[in-house]
């Protein structure tokens, strides 16, 4: 752990994204304690203000403007990352561990299981992952838990994938063999000799997969088929706000920078994380 | 008394594209209990195959036992579950591989490793199985074995890691201790260590043991009962010594005369054995080494030489349709 800090210290791309994604987490986890205008209720005497600084500490003020029905967009914003946040994670953990799981399965066990999972893997990279999750949604209905299991079933693949190559060359060192010496069940060797060795790359894949679950959830919200309003989410305020582009500038380039800010935070980190896990790079350094 | 470990007509067939590999055909041989077999031969003698299949280790395709028996202890391991199968490894019979680099799984700490065996065989809990773990590590001759228990493989030298595989391997008090190339991968004077270590522990906790190599020197060092193989059979088999100055196979003579020996003057070419291994997806119809013997006769090319006694010492079994001594005594006298 002493390690890790020392070496974020080292790395400064690494270390803005590590500081950025702890403000927004930081941010989103404590909103309710914030004292921020209610992000559901409208104010049509203000609808489409403009971002402004004056009287900043006022109740009413809105320093990032309203919008449509004047709604602050400031508080909706980091509502919104409490969704976001919410449902990219729970999808990335979700799917990490079916994906993981299915990996190790396939890689260690080989034949039926393997052939089957890995077409299974193949069919469904050759569907576009988008429409895919639009027609999850679509049959299953939007809401909170269909967004999320959506998210996870585009995503347990890419681990499934990466598990397996790391799984296939495990299999074969002679440690696996030691422990079947010492009368370890097949379950006991894939999840207590096999697993271990394959965190690492599963870590690395789920910031990656973080990244690209959050644009993916936010494109969902924009087509309407993610969490439903009055529920604030960027992607759906980008998609009410897009009328508005012309006259009313703050209401996409907010959540739009957002969603930028929060997967280059996230991006930055993987990349450190993955420098930092592959010995390799770590002591070039 | 029956003999501890016995095996009987054990065959064993590789499928490959190649076709089928023989790697083991009807082998049969026993050992005594608190006996020390050393089993040398060169790779593809199938010396490691058989104990992967008597332990139900082999991959299974492309790996098929085509017939035998292996009894330890008056039970038939070959018609045992797997379940029943995992009970013994590792508790009444302990493994020791070649690589100590790459036999302990680097994620994990020696003594997690420690105690995944003693939990699995053993019903020590809590402090008890923290005192065994810490009296097995100083048993192999570990310093330090509170603080090792909690560090990782990594942190081990080559020798330190083999000593903790012993330990691993020694841990349930198996009746057997089967090291396959346990010392190959070591320096010689790392590999003279635990030589020592395995004798202690033979003499004070009687273990069997099964020592594979290809090893000459640590045969002689270790072992009561020599037994070569080659192409999947025993060659010669018997008490180390009498083997070591009479031998009856070819191949032992081959092998022994090949050893550099010790005052000799550095110019002397060492010996070799001409010719390469067999193949064993087509393996030669007689004796699997009658290719490469000077000795060999018509026979020796067409049939398969049984393992037959050689007379003077009790024990000392041969495959060979000629008679070695005899034929290398004429040699003397021509030389002369």
């Amino acid at each position: 752990m002493k390690n890790l800090i020392k070496d974020l210290m080292r790395s400064k791309a690494g270390l803005i994204g590590a500081i950025l994604l702890l403000l927004i987490v930081f941010v989103a986890v404590f909103a309710p304690f914030l004292d921020l205008p209610d992000p559901t209720r409208g104010d049509l005497r203000a609808r489409l203000a403009g971002p402004t600084w004056d009287g900043l500490f006022s109740p009413g003020a809105h320093p990032l403007g309203t919008d449509e029905v004047g709604r602050d967009i400031l508080s909706r914003m980091i509502h919104g990352s409490r969704v976001t946040l919410l449902v990219a994670t729970t999808a990335v953990v979700l799917g990490g561990i079916v994906g993981t799981a299915l990996g190790i399965w396939a890689g260690y066990k080989g034949g039926l299981v393997d052939r089957v999972l890995m077409r299974l893997v193949d069919i469904q990279l050759a569907i576009p992952l988008m429409l895919l999750a639009l027609l999850v949604v679509a049959a299953l209905g939007p809401s909170l838990r269909n967004v999320v299991l959506v998210l996870a079933l585009t995503s347990w693949i890419r681990y499934a994938r990466i598990i397996r190559a790391q799984v296939l060359s495990l299999r074969e060192r002679e440690f696996v063999q030691s422990a079947h010496a010492i009368g370890a069940s097949t379950m006991r060797i894939m999840f207590f000799h096999i697993l271990p060795n394959v965190l690492t790359p599963a870590l690395v894949v789920g910031t990656l997969e973080l990244a690209r679950i959050i644009i993916m959830d936010s494109a969902l919200s924009f087509l309407g088929l993610g969490v439903q309003p009055p529920t604030p989410s960027w992607g759906r305020m980008l998609a009410d706000g897009r009328v508005y582009i012309s006259s009313a500038w703050w209401t996409v380039t907010f959540p739009g920078l957002a969603i930028v800010l929060t997967v280059l935070s996230v991006n930055l980190f993987g990349d450190w994380l993955r420098d930092y896990f592959d010995p390799k790079t770590r002591n070039k350094k | 008394m029956a003999p501890l470990l016995d095996i009987r007509n054990l065959t064993v067939e590789f499928d490959t594209p190649e076709g089928t590999v023989h790697a083991v055909n009807s082998l049969s041989y026993s050992v005594e209990a608190g006996e020390t077999l050393g089993i040398v031969g060169e790779s593809g003698s199938g010396k490691s195959v058989h104990i992967l299949a008597m332990m139900g280790l082999l991959p299974m395709p492309p790996g098929r036992i085509v017939s035998g028996e292996a009894w330890f202890d008056g039970q038939n391991l070959m018609d045992m579950s797997d379940r029943e199968l995992r009970a013994v490894r590792g508790g009444q019979i302990g493994m020791v591989f070649q690589d100590p680099m790459s036999s302990l799984n680097p994620v994990l700490t020696v003594g997690r490793q420690l105690r995944e065996v003693l939990v699995r065989h053993t019903d020590l809990t809590g402090t008890k199985l923290r005192a065994r773990m810490i009296e097995l590590l100083e048993i192999v001759g570990i310093p330090h074995p509170e603080a090792r228990l909690d560090q990782y493989p990594h942190e081990f030298s080559g020798g330190m890691r083999q000593r903790v595989m012993i330990a691993i391997g020694m841990a349930c008090n198996p009746r057997l201790l089967v090291a396959d190339e346990a010392t190959t991968a070591l320096d010689v004077t790392v590999q003279a260590q635990i030589l020592d270590l395995v004798r202690q522990l033979k003499q004070d906790f009687g273990t069997t043991v099964l020592w594979i190599t290809h090893d000459m020197g640590v045969v002689a060092e270790l072992a009561d009962t020599i037994q070569v193989m080659y192409g999947g059979r025993i060659m010669e088999r018997g008490p180390v010594s009498p083997v070591f100055r009479t031998p009856h196979s070819a191949y032992t003579h081959g092998l022994l005369k090949s050893l550099p020996d010790e005052g000799a003057r550095a110019q002397r070419r060492l010996y070799q054995i001409n010719g390469s291994p067999p193949n064993m997806a087509n393996p030669p119809k007689g004796d699997p080494f009658a290719p490469r013997n000077p000795y060999a006769t018509e026979r020796c090319l067409n049939e398969v030489p049984p393992l037959r006694d050689v007379g003077d010492v009790p024990g000392h079994k041969v495959a060979a349709w000629y008679d070695l001594p005899a034929l290398l005594a004429q040699e003397n006298e021509v030389a002369k």
